[in-house]
């Protein structure tokens, strides 16, 4: 009687709601704090933002058109199956070394994070926008509009650092490309599973796991973003891509992932309109 | 008249136009898909890949056959056809701008003395149900307002009844009507069900005269495929083999990136020769082509990944 043969588990990326090794066949190995070899995850190349960057904005119209009603309930659906997958996040991230009672915070507070923004998607036109009194026959209305195509750039920390970057930015109706590495990586390619079987569609959120220095400058670079969130960047590269996302005029913030309506409003612009109050 | 006959080694064509009778070879439909889908697939990089997307971006017939096809919208588009990159007019025009007749002399005004030529379909495009007089009709008054290339449809319809001499016919009555303007002739191949009804229509599309032969209108869910290219690629070289007569191939119908135009290059390129990549003799019918090239060209030029939105269009 031999044991049963170890099923592992190939690290992958995240794009246009499939899981696809990267383009440029590169990995990285991940390994525990003693050493050992814990998995390869793909390393995106540009290509791999390019392909996401194209799923992104292919998805973009048709989640824009959904309700915000219907965009929150997905939202809560992604934080329903992360508190299912909480046991496994933990373990992957106490396997790269972070403490025990640390994993298992960072886990809760995504799940917490998910269910804050998911929460947040039908009140935000209320809260960023309404109705302004002003001095003429006219009906003044302030709404809310996603900006397009957002980059992140998450702390490679945990589970956190990357919900709560990609929940409130599709929730204002964006759709997102986040990049994260370090010891993250392994969490960031497990949340596509969770992604991908929480009814959020195709395309919507892709998640790509490689090297901050390597692939920011081409997000920061890319005309079809409309967002860079610098939040996770490395120290001294801010200046550098702040001054490439203003040769495009890219919104550039960081967030930092707060819960409070500054973040919701850094994911969207707001449109008013004036309709004459009698026709 | 044209007629299909058989002898031991296989199918041989005699028609009027022809100095001998053509054979027209059996297709191995696995083999041809094989290859096909090896070719396409090949990759090509760098200097061979800017110099692809050159020639394809030259090759191309820009078209619009649109129902709500205005006056404007031609102007428009010729404008796109003699500068695809507003940002750089180093950037060669296309080969043609392709219209429905009655643009055409809009289209003549806006391309003259450019180079461009003016490309029309006639003879009841798409669906070539209509009689011949009226088809024949349409193509006089489309090369009497300037058009340089007229495409028309092959008659399906009578190609798959059997009836090989009416279709052999029709298309050398086309050739005589459209007098010194190039003929195109659109074997619909979506519609003919097999391979071997692509090639056979291929040959008797080249039989009557035809100066080059496409795949498709573009009006049907299938258009241009890899198989379909090279098979009727093959039957441009079995014809020129056999006859001297060099014929053109246009594909058209779902080419949309620089990729599938790249490979379509390849496949001709193995097939037919390093001759037959000029605009004389070989070109992509297509619109949205030319947008994913001009982006292509710009990402290598400033290193930065571009968008669909800065582009017209159509």
């Amino acid at each position: 009687m031999t044991g049963r043969l170890e099923v592992r588990k190939t690290y992958k990326l995240f794009i246009g709601g499939a899981f696809p090794r990267s383009e440029s066949g590169r990995t990285t190995p991940v390994t525990t704090p003693d050493g050992r070899l814990l998995a390869h995850v793909a390393q995106a190349s540009r290509k791999d933002v390019r392909d996401a960057v194209r799923a992104a904005r292919g998805a973009q119209g048709a989640w824009d058109g959904r309700t915000p009603y219907n965009r929150g309930q997905i939202i809560y659906r992604v934080a329903e199956v992360l508190e299912g997958r909480s046991a496994q996040l933990a373990g992957e991230l106490e396997a790269v070394g972070v403490a025990s009672a640390d994993a298992r915070a960072d886990v809760e507070r995504a799940i917490d994070a998910a269910v804050y923004w998911a929460g947040f998607a039908d009140k935000l036109d209320a809260l960023a926008g309404g109705v302004n009194p002003v001095a003429g026959p006219f009906l003044n209305l302030s709404t809310t509009v996603p900006l397009g195509v957002c980059a992140l750039a998450c702390p490679g920390t945990g589970v956190h650092g990357v919900v709560s970057l990609v929940c409130p930015a599709i929730m204002a109706g964006n759709t997102v490309v986040a990049l994260a590495g370090g010891p993250a990586a392994l969490v960031t390619s497990t949340l596509g599973e969770v992604i991908a079987t929480s009814d959020v569609p195709g395309g919507v959120v892709n998640l790509l796991t490689g090297d901050h220095a390597q692939l920011l400058p081409w997000l920061a670079d890319h005309d079809d973003v409309d967002l860079i969130d610098l939040s996770g960047a490395p120290d001294g590269s801010a200046a550098d891509l702040e001054a490439r996302a203003a040769d495009n005029l890219k919104r550039t913030v960081r967030t930092g992932g707060a819960e409070d309506l500054l973040t919701a409003m850094a994911f969207c612009e707001i449109r008013t309109v004036w309709h004459p109050a009698r026709i | 008249m044209l007629s299909l006959g058989r002898d031991t080694r296989g199918s041989v064509l005699t028609g009027s136009l022809l100095g001998a009778p053509v054979r027209v070879a059996a297709v191995d439909g696995y083999a041809l898909e094989q290859r096909a889908a090896r070719l396409a697939a090949r990759s090509v990089k760098r200097e061979s890949k800017e110099a692809g997307l050159e020639l394809a971006a030259h090759c191309i017939d820009l078209t619009t056959l649109e129902g709500a096809d205005t006056p404007g919208k031609v102007r428009a588009l010729c404008s796109r056809a003699l500068h695809p990159d507003p940002d750089d007019p180093a950037m060669a025009p296309v080969a043609a701008v392709c219209v429905y007749p009655a643009l055409v002399a809009e289209a003549r005004a806006a391309v003259e003395g450019s180079g461009v030529k003016v490309a029309s379909v006639a003879g009841a495009f798409p669906s070539g149900q209509s009689h011949l007089a009226d088809r024949l009709d349409e193509i006089r008054r489309a090369v009497e307002d300037g058009a340089d290339e007229i495409d028309i449809v092959l008659n399906r319809g009578a190609l798959l009844a059997g009836r090989l001499d009416v279709v052999h016919d029709e298309v050398a009555a086309s050739k005589e009507a459209c007098g010194r303007a190039h003929l195109k002739t659109i074997l619909e191949t979506g519609e003919l069900g097999s391979y071997e009804m692509v090639r056979l229509a291929s040959m008797v599309a080249m039989a009557a005269g035809s100066d080059v032969i496409k795949t498709s209108t573009g009006k049907l869910p299938v258009g241009a495929t890899a198989p379909v290219a090279l098979c009727m690629a093959e039957a441009i070289r079995e014809f020129s083999d056999q006859t001297g007569v060099e014929v053109g191939l246009k594909l058209a119908g779902g080419i949309r990136t620089s990729k599938q135009a790249l490979g379509y290059l390849a496949i001709v390129a193995e097939t037919l020769g390093p001759d037959w990549l000029t605009p004389d003799r070989f070109r992509i019918g297509a619109s949205t082509l030319l947008n994913d090239i001009v982006l292509q060209r710009r990402f290598r030029r400033t290193g930065r990944y571009g968008r669909t939105h800065d582009l017209p269009v159509d």
